[in-house]
């Protein structure tokens, strides 16, 4: 219960610290609730589909171990660094908040240049979004994953845009701490496809 | 409201550190493991889902709030419209391709 640092009100965090921002944040995870149902409608046209490769490549044959661990690998660091930044927020530490999410970015920014490359490879080899059912499925699927984390990576600059010029607000904490959920999200999401898609791809 | 914890990154680092091992074993489980397929694919699904709590345990605070009992039961409901939409698919289409 103790404010530990002197821009947080006795009650906690600062983006808890009116009910608006309360009410934002019990939003936000609603909104995390159906993105949860888009990406299983997703997972399962996947799965289900996974077999039928209409004589084109299949997972086995296109999907490398090595660029998936250091996409995975990106995106689990990014994971990580935002939540820092997120801590550094609700001790006050714009500097801090700031350096954390730069990295996540980059990080993140990584992890969508190995995603596009990867695309780009399939795709030269013939295996595009039309060849068959199967890769459909996955460009589909992984494709809506790269595109959130994008659209993850403007909405952030955005939050850290206005940061930099009005600083930490019941407002603007609760953002960067929405937006920090967010990121998260997105970690969970690709553990799945990393589970679901690459790792049994490998195997079957 | 248990804030104290929040301050250090501790609690983060455990995470992270939890998040590296799990994604590691499910690799390892995945190439390596000298057991069979169905066994394999079983255990990388239930390392997902360890790391998947890992997730909003240290990362995403989920019990945090004043609304922290809803905002599990919604995630609670969404977990299980998914679980239901992916294993039902699955489920109807394995007798598709009898």
């Amino acid at each position: 219960m103790a404010a530990i640092s002197e821009k947080a009100t006795s009650s906690g965090p600062l983006e808890y610290s009116t009910e608006e921002g309360s009410l934002k944040i019990f939003g936000f995870w609603i909104f995390l609730g159906a993105e949860i149902v888009l990406f299983a409608t997703l997972f399962a046209t996947y799965l289900v589909l996974h077999g039928q490769t209409a004589g084109g490549p299949t997972s086995k044959e296109l999907f490398e171990v090595r660029d998936f661990m250091i996409e995975t690998l990106l995106l689990l660091t990014s994971s990580f660094t935002c939540g820092l930044a997120v801590l550094e927020m609700r001790k006050g530490n714009k500097k801090g908040y700031m350096a954390w999410m730069a990295i996540t970015l980059l990080l993140g920014l990584g992890f969508l240049g190995m995603e596009i490359r990867e695309f780009v490879t399939y795709v030269s080899e013939g295996a595009g979004l039309s060849r068959s059912a199967f890769l459909s499925g996955f460009f589909i699927l992984v494709g809506t994953h790269g595109a959130h984390v994008s659209l993850g990576v403007l909405w952030i600059l955005c939050v850290m845009a206005q940061i930099a010029k009005r600083g930490f607000t019941p407002m603007t904490a609760r953002k960067a701490f929405i937006t920090g959920l967010y990121w998260h999200f997105l970690d969970v999401v690709w553990i799945f496809i990393f589970t679901a898609v690459y790792l049994t791809g490998v195997v079957t | 409201m248990e804030q104290t914890q929040h301050h250090s990154p501790k609690h983060h680092i455990i995470g992270f550190i939890w998040s590296l091992l799990l994604t590691f074993a499910a690799l390892w489980v995945t190439l390596k493991a000298p057991i069979p397929v169905g066994l394999r694919l079983t255990i990388i699904v239930i390392l997902a889902i360890f790391q998947f709590v890992v997730q909003l345990v240290y990362f995403m605070h989920i019990s945090e709030g004043d609304s922290k009992v809803f905002q599990i039961i919604n995630l609670l409901y969404g977990i299980f419209v998914a679980v239901a939409t992916v294993a039902g698919s699955i489920w109807i289409m394995l007798y598709n391709t009898m």
